[in-house]
């Protein structure tokens, strides 16, 4: 993908400011196979990080001082040494984070995990695209919604969501088509009314994210002509406060063989880390990824249209 | 001869203060505050903007204000009902506006 009107838009490269996190992507196989997924998921996948990759990105994490791993996937509950990974990643003064669909932890083989990750103190982040069981089915495929609002429950009741606890579950919304989200706020006062009124559910924050042109969701632009009006719609709301938080600036992202890459997205579009940056877990190097030059393309228009979309949610304010 | 209603011309809307900038930005500040969240959350506003849209034919409006709903998560059958809303306003104005002519016909018709 050319990098020519997004940098030319923001005038120059955009350059790394620190490694706050290493995000680990684990595969991509998952129970799910939802309609929006960028990284193309599916009960399908085949791709599974070696365990010798993910005893490199612990070594990382030791000798670095980054602060925090970011587990992704697929599914990462459905990778053989989960437990073990996680319970090697949780060290004091280190914050853990694993992506969950949640539908997931309702599985065979999978139900001890809630208690795992209280017991490590792992930050949970799920997707629910609406506080609406028939929307999110929409995207996510019948039943899904249920599955995500019993786990939510499990998870409540082991302290998850709890004001004070300090066990943090995140969810996620994300557009349900052709358009970008809304204001994070009023959908968070939605979602509380919904989740919290109706089905007894607690969560912590609302993060809103806008779809990303690539993957499956690319797909569907192009099967329903929304291709041209959406990547006209996220060019023409760029906004350049959003530059300052854009997740490649504080993140190296790590593929399920050891390919380093700016983000996730990037990982999707074959775009390692560049520019002379190691593109490799086995060559890290911090001082020369802290400091890199990230390679960018069109689809990051994606991550700085209005108020901004990273793992975080909504970046800036509104324009 | 172009269309007089393309689609492209939306993005010029943040362009309408061209020739006339300080009504134009008066307008963009008024406009924000009008339909920013307030008392009436932003959902409301959109639904209420939406109604407007479609009653007064606008392509423009219709487009931007069907979008603003979708990304706050309104579903579409509320967004119908709103529609509704303004088809029921006009139709009673329509409606409301026969008093002249009844009142007229009364006076006159022997
Ligand atoms: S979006 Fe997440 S849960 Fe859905 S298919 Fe992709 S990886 Fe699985
Ligand atoms: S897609 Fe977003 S996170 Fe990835 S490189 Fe572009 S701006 Fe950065």
């Amino acid at each position: 993908m050319p990098a020519g009107a997004f940098e030319q838009r923001i005038g120059g490269p955009l350059t790394a400011a620190g490694i706050e996190v290493l995000q680990v992507n684990v595969g991509d196989r998952c129970n799910l196979s939802c309609r929006h997924c960028h990284v193309g998921a599916g009960p399908a996948g085949t791709r599974v990080m070696p365990r010798a990759i993910l005893e490199r990105c612990l070594a990382v994490l030791r000798a670095s001082a980054i602060p925090a791993v970011d587990v992704t996937g697929g599914a990462p509950e459905l990778h053989p040494d989960i437990r073990w990974f996680l319970r090697e990643c949780a060290a004091p003064g280190r914050r853990v984070t694993v992506r969950s669909n949640f539908a997931v932890l309702l599985e065979e083989g999978c139900r001890d995990l809630p208690d795992l990750y209280a017991d490590l103190r792992v930050e949970l982040v799920t997707s629910l695209p609406s506080w609406d069981e028939e929307h999110t089915d929409r995207q996510r495929g019948a039943g899904v919604f249920r599955k995500v609002v019993t786990v939510m429950r499990q998870l409540n009741e082991r302290g998850y969501g709890a004001p004070g606890s300090g066990l943090v579950l995140d969810v996620v919304h994300n557009p349900i088509g052709a358009y970008l989200p809304g204001c994070q706020a009023a959908l968070e006062r939605q979602y509380r009314e919904s989740l919290g009124a109706r089905q007894g559910v607690l969560f912590n924050r609302l993060r809103c994210i806008t779809n990303m042109p690539i993957g499956r969701f690319l797909d569907f632009l192009r099967r329903t002509e929304n291709r041209d009006e959406y990547l006209g719609t996220l060019e023409a709301s760029f906004n350049p406060a959003t530059l300052q938080s854009v997740m490649c600036r504080s993140m190296v992202s790590v593929g399920w063989d050891g390919t380093l890459y700016d983000c996730d997205f990037n990982q999707v579009l074959r775009l390692p880390i560049d520019h002379g940056a190691p593109a490799s877990i086995l060559a890290f190097d911090h001082e020369r990824l802290r400091r890199r030059r990230i390679t960018v393309g069109d689809h990051c228009f994606g991550c700085t249209a209005g108020p901004g979309s990273s793992c975080q949610g909504q970046a800036a304010a509104g324009r | 001869m172009g269309d007089y209603y393309d689609k492209k011309d939306l993005a010029d809307f943040a362009n309408i203060g061209e020739f006339a900038p300080e009504q134009g930005s008066a307008f963009f500040d008024y406009y924000a505050k009008a339909t920013g969240e307030g008392r009436l959350t932003a959902r409301e506003k959109g639904l209420i903007a939406l109604a407007v849209a479609t009653t007064q034919n606008c392509p423009y409006c219709i487009d931007a204000w069907t979008n603003a709903c979708l990304s706050l998560g309104v579903p579409r059958e509320e967004m119908m009902e709103a529609v509704h809303v303004g088809a029921a306003m006009m139709a009673g104005i329509t409606l409301a506006h026969a008093t002249q002519m009844r009142k007229i016909v009364k006076k006159k018709e022997m």
